[in-house]
C-alpha cells in the first residue's frame, strides 16, 4: 500500500517539476511564445535573438536551479540523520561560513590589500575562494572527527566556528570599502543567475559526484537512524559513513554555495516535506523524494522570481526560498510537538 | 560463547574492573549486577567492542573482538542499549528490517530469507500487533521490545541487554525478562542482562555476574545467593538481603 503511494507521489512530483521547468523557460523580462521556446529547444528556431536568451540565460539558470534544489535537499537529508538533529541543514557544519570567508576575504580584504586585478588571486574568482573556504572547514571537521567520538559535540563545534566566521566576516565587512561591500551583500542574497553554461560544466560534475557518494551512504544511513552506537553493533563502520557524508555534503552544499551563494532553508526544509508526504524513514525513498522536492521547489522559487521580475529587477533567490522554507519548517516543527 | 581474559575496565587512573576471567554460555540467561556506577554498562559496552578495555581481551564466539571487523562481530553478537530510538515516520517493521543490515546487500534490500526473519523476530518479540506503528508512537515497554525483535533480527548467538527493564512497569519488567529467558533456553541464545532489579534477577536468570569492586563475581544463581556476596554489596543501614526468601527487606 505504502509502494502504491510512493509511486503516485514519484510520478505526480516529476511531472510538477517537468510543467514548472518548462513554465520557466517561458517566463522572463522578454515576452517569448510557447511555440518559439519550443523552436528553440528542438533547434528549429532562426530567431538569433530567442535562441540566445532561451539557451544562454533560461536553461542554463534552470539547470542551476535542479542541480541547487537536488543538491542541497540531499545534503540537509544527511545532515539531519548524521546528527539525528530534525534542525540540521546543509550548512550546519559550517560550509556556507567558509565560503563567506573565502568571499568576504576576496571581495573585502583583497581591494583593502591592494591585490592586483587579473592576478592569479583574482583568477579564482568568486567561485573559487567560496570553495576553498568550504573545503577547508570542511577539513577542520573532519581532523576533529577523529578525535571527537560525540556526534553532538561536533555539531556544536561546526555552529561556534560559523559564529566565530560571522564574526571575522563582520569586522571585514566594517572595514571594507562601500563598493565591495555591496559586493559581498549581492553574494549573499544568493543567484541562480549567475551561473553561466561554462560554469555548469563544472558545477554539474560536483553535484553529480555529490549524489553518487549519497547513494553510496544509503544503508549507513538507514543504520544511523537508530544512532551511532546502535548502528556500531549492528555493522556499521561509524568513521567511514562520517567521512563519506561529509564529502558529499561538502560537494553538494559546498558547490552551490560557491557558485550560487548560500541558499538557505531549501535544504532544511525539503527533506521535513519528504518525510512529510512520502511517511517514511527509508533513505532508499527520502533520497530520492528530497532531490525531486528540492528541484520543484528551486524551479518554482525561480518561477515566483520571474513573474515578480519587472524590466530588470531581479528578486535575490535567497529571499524566495526563506518565504518558501520558513512556513513548512514551523508546519512540521508544530505537528510534531502536536502529536506528541 | 562470550569469553573474558583478564579484563580491566578504567577510567584513566580510576579502576572499576580488574583482571576478570570467565565465559558467558550458550542457551543460559546471565543477569549482571552491581551497584551505580560500578561499571556494568561499561563492561557491556567493552564486549560490544563499542570501547577498549584497559587491558586484557575479549573472545566472542572463539575470536578476540580486536581482530574482528564491525561487521564480523555484529554477525554474533548484538547490542540493545537504553538509547531511545526517537525517529520521525519510523516504522516498527523497519528498524526490525535495519536488524538485518549485516546479511543485506549495499543498498540494504531485503531477501525473502530476511523477511522471514523478519517476521519471526517480530513475533518471537511478540509485538505483531505493532508492525505497522512508528515508533514516535510507542511506549517505553512497547520501544524496548521493539529493540530486543531488532535485536533477533540481527540473528546473532549472543545478546548483551543494557538495563532492558528500567522505564517498564513491574508486570512488564516480569513479562520482558520471561521472554528473554525463554529465548536464551528456547532459541539457545547467549544472553547478558543488566539490571538492578535484584529479584527478577534471582528468580529468572541461570548465573548471576556481580561487580564486586573490583572485582567480577560469576557463579551459578543458588551458588550466588548462598555466597554472602549478595548480602555483603546491597546492605545498608535500611535495607538488607535475606537468602531465604530471595529479596530485599526494609530492617
Amino acid at each position: 500500500m505504502q509502494r502504491r503511494l510512493h509511486i503516485t507521489l514519484f510520478t505526480l512530483l516529476t511531472v510538477l517539476l517537468i510543467v514548472a521547468a518548462f513554465g520557466d523557460l517561458l517566463l522572463g523580462t522578454t515576452h517569448i511564445s510557447i511555440d518559439e521556446v519550443w523552436a528553440v529547444l528542438v533547434g528549429e528556431s532562426t530567431n538569433a535573438n530567442y535562441i540566445k536568451i532561451v539557451s544562454d540565460l533560461r536553461l542554463p539558470k534552470i539547470i542551476v536551479a535542479i542541480l541547487s534544489g537536488v543538491a542541497l535537499s540531499v545534503s540537509g537529508l544527511q545532515m539531519q540523520t548524521l546528527f539525528r538533529n530534525p534542525l540540521a541543514g546543509p550548512y550546519v557544519l559550517g560550509i556556507n561560513s567558509g565560503a563567506s570567508l573565502g568571499v568576504a576575504l576576496f571581495t573585502l580584504a583583497m581591494p583593502m590589500f591592494g591585490v592586483a586585478q587579473g592576478s592569479l588571486l583574482m583568477r579564482l574568482g568568486l567561485t573559487g575562494v567560496a570553495w576553498i573556504g568550504s573545503a577547508a572547514i570542511l577539513t577542520l571537521i573532519m581532523a576533529l572527527s577523529r578525535k571527537i567520538k560525540n556526534i553532538n559535540v561536533i555539531l556544536i563545534i561546526g555552529m561556534m566556528l560559523g559564529s566565530a566566521i560571522s564574526a571575522i566576516v563582520g569586522v571585514l565587512q566594517y572595514l571594507g570599502s562601500e563598493e565591495s561591500l555591496k559586493a559581498f551583500v549581492v553574494w549573499t542574497m544568493g543567484s541562480l543567475s549567475t551561473v553561466t553554461r561554462g560554469d555548469i560544466a563544472i558545477f554539474a560534475p560536483a553535484v553529480v559526484l555529490g549524489l553518487v557518494l549519497s547513494v553510496v551512504a544509503i544503508k549507513p544511513l538507514n543504520m544511523l537512524l537508530l544512532g551511532e552506537n546502535n548502528a556500531r553493533t549492528i555493522g556499521l563502520n561509524v568513521g567511514r559513513s562520517r567521512l563519506i557524508l561529509f564529502l558529499s555534503t561538502t560537494l553538494l552544499a559546498g558547490s552551490v554555495t560557491a557558485f550560487c551563494g548560500p541558499i538557505g532553508f531549501i535544504g532544511l526544509a525539503m527533506p521535513h516535506l519528504a518525510r512529510l508526504t512520502f511517511r517514511t524513514a527509508d533513505h532508499r525513498v527520502l533520497v530520492p523524494a528530497s532531490m525531486l522536492l528540492g528541484a520543484l521547489s528551486m524551479v518554482l522559487c525561480s518561477l515566483v522570481a520571474d513573474c515578480v521580475a519587472h524590466s530588470s529587477v531581479v528578486l535575490p533567490v535567497n529571499t524566495i526560498t526563506a518565504l518558501l522554507g520558513v512556513p513548512i519548517i514551523i508546519f512540521v516543527v508544530v505537528r510534531n510537538r502536536h502529536r506528541q | 560463547m562470550i569469553e573474558l581474559r583478564n579484563i580491566s575496565l578504567g577510567f584513566g587512573e580510576r579502576r572499576l574492573i580488574t583482571s576478570a576471567t570467565t565465559r558467558f554460555e550458550c542457551g543460559k540467561i546471565t543477569a549482571l549486577l552491581g551497584r551505580n556506577g560500578t561499571g556494568k554498562s561499561t563492561l557491556l559496552r567493552t564486549i560490544a567492542s563499542l570501547q577498549r578495555p584497559l587491558d586484557g581481551e575479549v573472545f566472542v564466539g572463539g575470536d578476540s573482538t580486536a581482530t574482528l571487523s564491525s561487521q564480523e562481530l555484529s554477525r554474533r553478537l548484538s547490542f540493545v542499549n537504553t538509547e531511545r530510538v526517537d525517529v520521525e515516520a519510523l516504522s516498527v517493521y523497519e528498524i526490525v528490517s535495519i536488524g538485518r543490515s549485516p546479511y543485506t546487500d549495499w543498498m540494504g534490500r531485503l531477501d525473502n530469507e530476511d523477511e522471514a526473519m523478519v517476521r519471526r523476530s517480530i513475533a518471537l518479540a511478540g509485538v505483531e500487533h505493532l508492525t505497522n506503528r512508528y515508533v514516535d508512537t510507542l511506549s517505553d515497554g512497547e520501544c524496548q521490545r521493539v529493540m530486543i525483535a531488532r535485536a533477533l533480527a540481527q540473528d546473532t548467538p549472543a545478546i548483551l541487554l543494557d538495563e532492558p527493564t528500567s522505564f517498564l512497569d513491574l508486570p512488564n519488567r516480569y513479562e520482558l525478562c520471561r521472554l528473554l529467558r525463554e529465548l536464551a533456553h528456547n532459541e539457545n541464545k547467549c544472553i547478558i542482562f543488566s539490571t538492578h532489579e535484584l529479584d527478577i534477577a534471582l528468580s529468572l536468570s541461570d548465573s548471576i555476574a556481580l561487580v564486586d569492586t573490583p572485582q567480577l563475581v560469576h557463579l551459578a544463581t543458588d551458588e550466588m545467593i548462598h555466597s554472602g556476596n549478595i548480602e555483603r554489596l546491597f546492605n545498608s543501614d535500611f535495607v538488607g538481603f535475606d537468602p531465604v526468601t530471595r529479596s530485599i527487606k526494609l530492617k
